[in-house]
């Protein structure tokens, strides 16, 4: 057993022998959404790579933009020690603030009810 | 709380989304039980991930036989599309021909990032050394069978398929989202069909219920014989989440009360729903029959095979343009 992959399995790599190579296919669904990764065609250049992403995924108008990239263009960055480092960082987020408690003692304190709805 | 400037590391590696059998300098037999606790763990794999050749070749066989079906599964419904009864019809037959192809192009796309090439697939489909579906084998005779098959062949399918979207091959389940949400389109238009029909003359009901009496054999052989779960590697794999017998269950709780609803009858005497187990129970469906179909020998396989044979020499010139245009460029 190898295990070793196909050669033009990475993003880096470079065109298949046939001179074939995979393309990405970014997709956008209606005007002001996010492109999305709808999935990848095989073709010799981005003429027909824009044809083929097309056909296969602007058939029923469940799209109104593609973008096609070539694979080996796309610089890949996952790795965890830069993305997701191993520190506490709630303090970033909104979720990181918990007042519910603190909250609670300060009307207690002050003698306010709770307010009933919109509270910001 | 957790201080904020700890430099302690709070969240432990897997949290993080690290996948540890990334990483080269792993030997081998480690590397794989890493992969593997990931994968049953629910953890999923991208295509430029490291896996196993065990797991690339498990999903590599699984996503070919799903392509070669879509393809092959045009042929019994091409043929309709010159004798469809009305425009409307025509257009929606037209469509999921076209539809179905399509997903075979994607699946095969899918399959290609797994390291076979398209050709290598197309001359093993031609060669009888991959398969495709059972259903795909046998002969249309009426209008009818449109419907069975686009309400009936692909609802058995579309039970498999959507236990497929949570596939632990990550590329295979975003394309089996796609899929499912084009296939729900196809379904209704086969009811719809078959719902007309039911709604019109006495030779147009018995036309229908001749086609159901045809087809509900190979229905009932579609998802294969019940296997053992803990045997199932590509259970073990996530691969597919539903063993054969599961999905036939779900296939018949779904589908047999609609079936009836329209006054049609199921041509198996046997079946009923046993309350006390909670399940379906059925004649054994005719397993030697499937063997039979699937390795080439049923009644329209060759002949299939033989067209698609025919079009792929035809449509070699398209190819041969193709890489010709890359190459001088």
């Amino acid at each position: 057993m190898t295990d070793t992959p196909p050669a033009d399995r990475t993003p880096a790599a470079g065109a298949a022998g046939r001179g074939l190579e995979p393309w990405e296919v970014f997709r956008q669904e209606k005007d002001g959404d996010p492109m999305r990764h709808g999935g990848s065609v095989l073709a010799p250049d981005a003429e027909l790579a824009v044809h083929y992403a097309r056909e296969l995924f602007g058939r029923r108008q469940e799209s109104v933009r593609l973008w096609v990239v070539r694979r080996a263009d796309v610089h890949d960055l996952s790795d965890p020690d830069l993305l997701s480092p191993p520190l506490d960082r709630s303090f970033k987020k909104p979720g990181g603030y918990v007042m519910r408690d603190k909250l609670a003692a300060a009307r207690a304190r002050s003698g306010q009810a709770k307010p009933k709805a919109r509270q910001g | 709380m957790t201080d904020p400037i700890a430099l302690d590391p709070v969240l432990g590696p897997h949290e993080r989304g690290w996948l540890p059998f990334n990483d080269d300098g792993i030997p081998h037999d480690e590397r794989y039980e890493l992969f593997e606790r990931h994968v049953t763990g629910g953890g999923k794999v991208e295509s430029t991930d490291w896996m196993p050749d065990e797991y690339r070749t498990g999903v590599l066989r699984f996503v070919e036989m799903h392509a070669n079906s879509e393809l092959m599964g045009v042929l019994p419904e091409r043929e309709w599309l010159m004798r469809a009864p009305t425009l409307r019809r025509k257009l929606a037959l037209t469509a999921k021909v076209q539809d179905e192809v399509g997903h075979a192009q994607l699946l095969y796309r899918v399959a290609e990032d797994l390291g076979k090439p398209r050709e290598a697939m197309m001359e093993d489909l031609l060669a009888g050394r991959t398969k495709f579906h059972n259903v795909f084998h046998y002969p249309t005779k009426t209008w009818a069978d449109i419907g069975i098959i686009a309400w009936l062949v692909d609802a058995a399918a579309i039970v498999a398929q959507q236990a497929l979207r949570d596939s632990s091959y990550a590329p295979y389940a975003r394309t089996m989202r796609k899929i499912c949400w084009e296939e729900s389109v196809h379904i209704m238009h086969g009811r719809d069909v078959v719902v007309t029909m039911m709604n019109g003359t006495d030779e147009q009901r018995a036309m229908v219920q001749e086609a159901l009496d045809r087809w509900w054999g190979p229905l009932m052989q579609m998802h294969g014989p019940r296997s053992d779960r803990s045997k199932d590697r590509d259970i073990h794999w996530r691969i597919k989440a539903k063993s054969s017998e599961e999905l036939r269950q779900e296939f018949l709780s779904i589908y047999v009360p609609r079936i009836l609803e329209l006054g049609l009858t199921l041509p198996d005497p046997k079946l009923r729903y046993d309350d006390e187990a909670g399940l379906w129970t059925y004649s054994e469906p005719d397993w030697q029959e499937l063997r039979t179909v699937v390795t080439n020998h049923g009644p329209k396989s060759q002949e299939r095979l033989d067209f698609r044979q025919h079009h792929w020499d035809d449509t070699q010139w398209v190819r041969d343009t193709i890489l010709a245009a890359r190459a001088s460029a």
